[in-house]
């Protein structure tokens, strides 16, 4: 199962040039650009581990490529992403965010139902490798 | 065009106030020296006065009907501060290539208006002055809302930003579509369409207008299959979905408890009807800030007032009503689909929905600076007769923070909903990327597509069908500065 | 699909180059080199020998550029640089149009410059450096990166100096992102020699050395002049004469910083003259108003044996 979070989940996983060309597009509009990674892509999982702190003035993408190698290199069956933030007034959140690695086998998640009053259900989302466990 | 001095403002008080019916600019209802202050509210009115009737006195007529005025003097004027509650036509122009049409500009002091509400703004701005014999045809085009009235208002409860955050969606337009056909499926049927759409691609699914709890379909059982289908595509993407539960109904208690269900249901989002009244979007917007949940606003019936050039009130004032009234969602047309709409018109319909102040455009029809004072944005939607092989002109004309709606576009599709959603998805994203890698979209466009639909087949088939479906008709509402026609 | 998208900006390079012939006139003119070099002459004063070494780089750049074009072997050229050269003689604004020419020429792909010292690369507790040094190069990224006083970056005499940790990483990165920065180490010749001597790592990644002469007097008094008319100022002859003397005497002491003291010396000049002009009183004419009189000049304390001002503090160690 492919999670499809992130702006460019529903294309192949992007080249090391395309990732680089949609670093370059964000550090051109004066976006801070951060790579995170986790083990849990539960969609309500906001937070993510931080690969270092956002990088704020940079011109050119091979310093935040050496950064998505480097978290690449450390956690290989982790999900990456990198965020581009905009700090200018009315934005100040992200405005680009993209997977730029999955684990080799994408667990997925399994759907759980209890019972509420009047038909209703409660749902709760369970990522399946915890789940199994 | 100054003020004739024959029917400039009567300042002998004992002749302005003698019994009898003056002239309107006679009754100071004209002032062509006003300079508006920064608190006025500012309207701009396109007004087709009676053969004979001088443009002067029309406009300062339309300022007398929308603010003070009555037919004859009235005496009770001397116990107020008549002088400041009179609004004042300050400035009248002849329309561009239309003659017999005047734009007219009016001031009206803050004190007019109470704080807050959009049925008290709109009594007095649209009121009695749209029915005024003496005028053949009156249009509202554009409003100049003053900080400190905006200030007043809570405007959009979750807005552009944090939908955004909430949704966790970020970088691209986000997809919808709304389930068809619109009238006659069964709750359980309703919640399939609505599943395939997620589970393929979509972020949104959509209630029409008119879906609110008829025989076919009672409003709990759509409500219930849609958050089973919601629930469950968010389980097999991992992504967060939604469906805009029309919650629109006879009664605001009725409103209130279909918005409670969806809440306990777990939906992100609500929608309503512009048909449903001022008062009733401002209550539905505050219950939305108090929980946690998104507002959609389908601008139904909208078109018998906004689409005449002569007559009635722009969508761009609606459009800044609504921003103030507070909804998150607003469909503002597709310029490219089947509804109507000039794309530069609509353009500035989606600025002032989007911008932190909207500066003064006349190509796009925007008449005054508007600073929006921290107001959050609203998601201006698109929907309405586009498909995947417009892509790239959609995302041209309108950028990223919109909301697609491919109906047709998807539940249509030769292969099934699911391939529908994919093939608008794998569209949206191709082109955003090929946008922040420096293409020229809107010339590569349809390139850009085609080498996506070599690899992904459900592209292709849209491609097939639709490649060459457009609506080519030209727009009635059309900016009267600059000629545009329709996009192909 | 990405061809046009991130690819560096390169030299134009005209269509003869399919029939294996290049017109070296127009490469030239097409690399907007000459343009540079134009501007360099006319922003710097002197600095001969370091102009006739630039021309050369930049026309090795140009013919580098073309040999590719025709399948001659070049590789990925070393152009980290070495400038060497007493305070006040230009090297980081000779820095500043390197990195346009690199730009120009594809060498690098932003062509900005990121300026630093040892503070900027180098941590005060353990652990810190790496960060500081990586956190420099990722801004340095794409265009050139100044080291000024890089020797400072090497302490012998303290065998834990985090600096040290600054240089391995620097020498990786030198040799192993060629494409994606140039460095250039700055400071006092002797200093510069003594440290590639302790650090063959560094002598070997350095392609190009330049040296920066002190500025002669005569030089110095045209580029306190250019400088006077930049800001709407002039001398009065009796200034002039005044200001030749200066720049001899000050030469002679402490802390001189060639056209850096120039600088200094006449942001006082236009201070004492503001002064002299509020204390006056009365009216005051353009002339008035923009003339440097002898007065303004000689009230300096480098006539009377002292020194102006601190001009430039080497970093106490």
């Amino acid at each position: 199962m492919r999670i499809t979070q992130g702006t460019f989940s529903f294309l192949p996983d992007l080249t090391p040039a395309q990732v680089r060309a949609q670093v370059q597009y964000c550090l051109d509009q004066g976006w801070a650009v951060s790579v995170e990674h986790t083990d849990d892509p539960h969609p309500r999982n906001t937070y993510w581990e931080m690969w270092g702190p956002p990088m704020f003035d940079l011109r050119d993408a091979a310093g935040v490529v050496g950064e998505i190698d480097g978290c690449r290199n450390t956690f290989p069956t982790r999900y990456v992403r990198v965020n581009a933030f905009d700090s200018t007034r009315g934005w100040e959140t992200v405005r680009l965010s993209f997977i730029v690695q999955r684990p080799p086998v994408e667990d997925g998640f399994r759907l759980e139902r209890t019972e509420g009053p009047g038909r209703t259900q409660r749902y709760a989302m369970q990522h399946r490798q915890y789940s199994a466990g | 065009m100054g003020a004739d001095a024959a029917i400039g403002q009567i300042k002998d008080a004992k002749k302005r106030y003698a019994a009898g019916v003056l002239k309107y600019a006679q009754m100071g209802y004209w002032d062509g020296d006003y300079q508006p202050k920064d608190t006025d509210v500012l309207g701009l009115f396109r007004i087709t006065p009676q053969d004979g009737v001088d443009p002067v006195e029309a406009a300062a007529a339309v300022a007398g009907e929308s603010s003070t005025a009555t037919w004859t003097v009235v005496w009770t004027d001397r116990l107020t501060a008549a002088d400041m509650y009179r609004a004042k036509a300050y400035k009248v122009e002849p329309v561009p290539g239309q003659p017999g049409q005047y734009f007219c500009w009016v001031a009206y002091d803050l004190d007019l208006f109470e704080e807050g509400s959009i049925a008290n703004l709109t009594a007095s701005i649209i009121g009695n002055v749209f029915s005024f014999k003496p005028l053949k045809a009156c249009r509202l085009e554009d409003m100049r809302l003053p900080v400190a009235y905006v200030k007043t208002f809570r405007g959009p409860p979750t807005g552009i930003v944090v939908e955004r955050e909430r949704l966790d969606k970020f970088g691209r337009p986000l997809l919808g579509a709304t389930t068809k056909p619109k009238l006659g499926l069964s709750g359980k049927n309703y919640g399939r369409v609505v599943y395939e759409g997620l589970k393929g691609g979509l972020d949104f699914v959509k209630d029409d207008e008119n879906i609110n709890s008829q025989p076919f379909m009672h409003w709990r059982d759509r409500f219930l299959y849609c958050m089973e289908a919601v629930n469950k595509a968010q389980a097999e993407t991992g992504e967060v979905k939604g469906h805009y539960l029309n919650i629109t109904a006879g009664t605001m208690e009725e409103m209130y408890r279909r918005a409670e269900f969806a809440k306990d249901l777990g939906s992100v989002v609500v929608m309503v009807d512009l048909i449903v009244g001022w008062t009733a979007i401002q209550s539905i917007s505050n219950w939305c800030r108090e929980n946690d949940m998104l507002l959609h606003m389908h601008r139904a019936g909208h078109g018998t007032y906004t689409r005449q050039k002569g007559h009635g009130i722009s969508f761009r004032v609606i459009a800044k009503w609504l921003r103030l009234a507070g909804v998150d969602h607003l469909h503002t047309g597709t310029a490219v689909g089947k509804l109507e709409g000039d794309p530069m018109t609509v353009q500035g319909y989606y600025n002032v929905c989007r911008e932190t102040v909207t500066k003064t455009d006349y190509t796009r029809g925007i008449f005054f600076d508007q600073d929006w004072a921290g107001l959050r944005k609203v998601m201006p939607v698109a929907s309405g007769g586009i498909h995947a092989g417009q892509m790239h002109q959609l995302i041209d004309l309108f950028g990223e923070d919109v909301v697609l709606q491919f109906g047709g576009g998807t539940i249509g599709h030769p292969d099934g909903i699911q391939a529908g959603a994919i093939a608008n998805r794998v569209a949206l994203e191709t082109m955003i990327l090929a946008r922040n890698e420096g293409r020229d979209i809107k010339n590569e466009g349809p390139e850009i597509l085609i080498e996506a639909a070599k690899w992904c087949s459900p592209l292709r088939a849209a491609l097939d069908t639709w490649g060459e479906v457009t609506f080519n008709y030209a727009s009635t509402d059309t900016s009267d500065f600059v000629p545009t026609a329709s996009v192909a | 699909m990405l061809n046009t998208a991130f690819s560096a900006p390169s030299a134009a390079l005209p269509a003869e180059a399919a029939e294996g012939k290049l017109d070296l006139g127009s490469l030239f003119i097409e690399s907007e080199v000459p343009e540079f070099l134009a501007e360099l002459e006319a922003d710097l004063i002197g600095l001969k020998p370091v102009k006739r070494r630039i021309r050369e780089i930049a026309a090795h750049l140009v013919i580098g550029r073309a040999r590719e074009t025709l399948g001659l072997t070049s590789g990925a050229p070393t152009l980290h640089m070495a400038f060497t050269g007493n305070p006040g003689t230009g090297k980081t604004t000779v820095a500043l149009k390197m990195a346009q020419i690199l730009h120009r020429l594809g060498y690098v792909r932003r062509g900005h410059l990121v300026s630093v010292t040892r503070d900027d690369l180098v941590g005060q507790y353990i652990g810190h450096t790496a960060p500081k040094t990586k956190e420099i190069l990722k801004k340095a990224m794409g265009g050139v990166l100044f080291i000024d006083e890089a020797y400072y970056l090497y302490r012998p005499e303290n065998e834990r100096d985090y600096g040290q940790e600054a240089i391995e990483i620097l020498l990786q990165v030198m040799e192993n992102q060629r494409d994606d920065l140039v460095v250039i180490l700055a400071g006092y010749k002797d200093r510069m020699d003594r440290f590639f001597e302790s650090n063959p790592g560094f002598r070997s990644r350095i392609a190009h050395h330049i040296d920066f002469p002190d500025y002669e007097d005569a030089e110095l008094v045209s580029i306190a002049r250019t400088m006077a008319e930049a800001a709407d100022y002039t001398f009065s002859p009796e200034a002039a004469v005044a200001l030749e003397e200066y720049v001899s005497k000050r030469r002679a002491q402490p802390n001189f910083a060639n056209a850096r003291s120039i600088r200094n010396a006449l942001d006082r000049m236009r201070l004492r003259l503001s002064l002299r002009l509020f204390e006056e009183g009365g009216l005051a004419d353009r002339a008035a108003l923009s003339t440097i009189t002898e007065g303004d000049v000689r009230a300096s304390r480098v006539f009377s044996g002292g020194i102006d001002a601190p001009d430039y503090k080497p970093r106490s160690e």
